[in-house]
């Protein structure tokens, strides 16, 4: 068997990258990628986390199927506001979105 | 090693090239391929986990409907074409910040007693179970979050609805 900790470890590294895709990347489009990684690597610890504690129970299944269903109505509505941040500066860049008022 | 091992190992391997090359590609659309690469790896995570119903899904919702979702928001705001520079920079800070975070976590991973680690039974759960647990434990937070995706499918309708003059 597999032990927990690299579980752990290989999450924590997808985590990681999700992370610097975030903070690094310019274009709206990835940085929403980058979010979608993280959630994924949070899940895949969930899941082992139940699967190691109790695997009776699936608590971190259920968990994970809520963040999944979180995700997509996150990612839903973040590529909306992309495509509206579109259409009036015409550039996906997360910097051009610096007006806190019209 | 056994069979279980090396698929694990595996699919942590493709996982983790596949995050590596949405970190630093430097075209758009193969930074979302390489998404979709390790966005399938954790579906085979979850095969090793023994969910196999979690990893359907993730096959059905990641692999199938938000990939898509991304490349046609990339198609629409022709991420192509004006590539300007896709990195910020703030990157070397970024790349810290990453590393700090990984660092941690994996200190954490070794250095914490987790309980109840010896009896990890291979315990095989099937759809019934999942279904019949989601529909009468969780019977609240599932009407919720269908009414999250309702409010969030009108939310997204009405932001990406062109105006009147566009």
């Amino acid at each position: 068997m597999i032990p927990l900790e690299h579980f752990l470890v290989v999450s924590g590294a997808l985590f990681s990258l999700g992370l610097y895709s975030v903070l690094a990347r310019r274009n709206a489009v990835l940085v929403l990628m980058g979010v979608e990684l993280m959630l994924n690597a949070v899940s895949v610890n969930l899941v082992a986390f139940s699967l190691f504690e109790d695997p009776r129970l699936f608590l971190g299944q259920i968990f994970a199927i809520f963040v999944i269903v979180i995700a997509a109505a996150e990612v839903g509505l973040g590529l909306a506001i992309i495509l509206k941040l579109f259409r009036m500066r015409t550039t996906a860049n997360v910097d051009a979105a610096d007006a806190m008022r019209w | 090693m056994t069979s279980l091992q090396i698929t694990f190992y595996l699919t942590a391997f493709l996982a983790l090239a596949g995050g590596a090359g949405l970190a630093w590609s430097r075209n758009v659309v193969h930074a979302a391929l390489f998404l979709i690469l390790a966005l399938l790896a954790v579906a085979g995570l979850y095969l090793v986990l023994l969910a196999d119903f979690l990893a359907l899904v993730q096959v059905l919702i990641y692999g199938g409907a938000i990939t898509i979702l991304i490349l046609f928001a990339m198609m629409l705001t022709r991420a192509r074409e004006l590539p300007e520079a896709m990195d910020n920079p703030q990157k070397p800070w970024a790349g810290a910040v990453a590393l700090l975070t990984f660092l941690g976590l994996v200190v954490v991973a070794y250095t914490t007693p987790w309980p109840g680690l010896a009896a990890s039974s291979l315990a095989h759960i099937d759809f019934k179970e999942i279904g019949s647990s989601l529909f009468i434990d969780w019977a609240i937070p599932f009407e919720i979050a269908s009414l999250v995706l309702l409010v969030a499918m009108i939310g997204a309708i009405i932001i990406a609805r062109p105006e009147e003059g566009e």
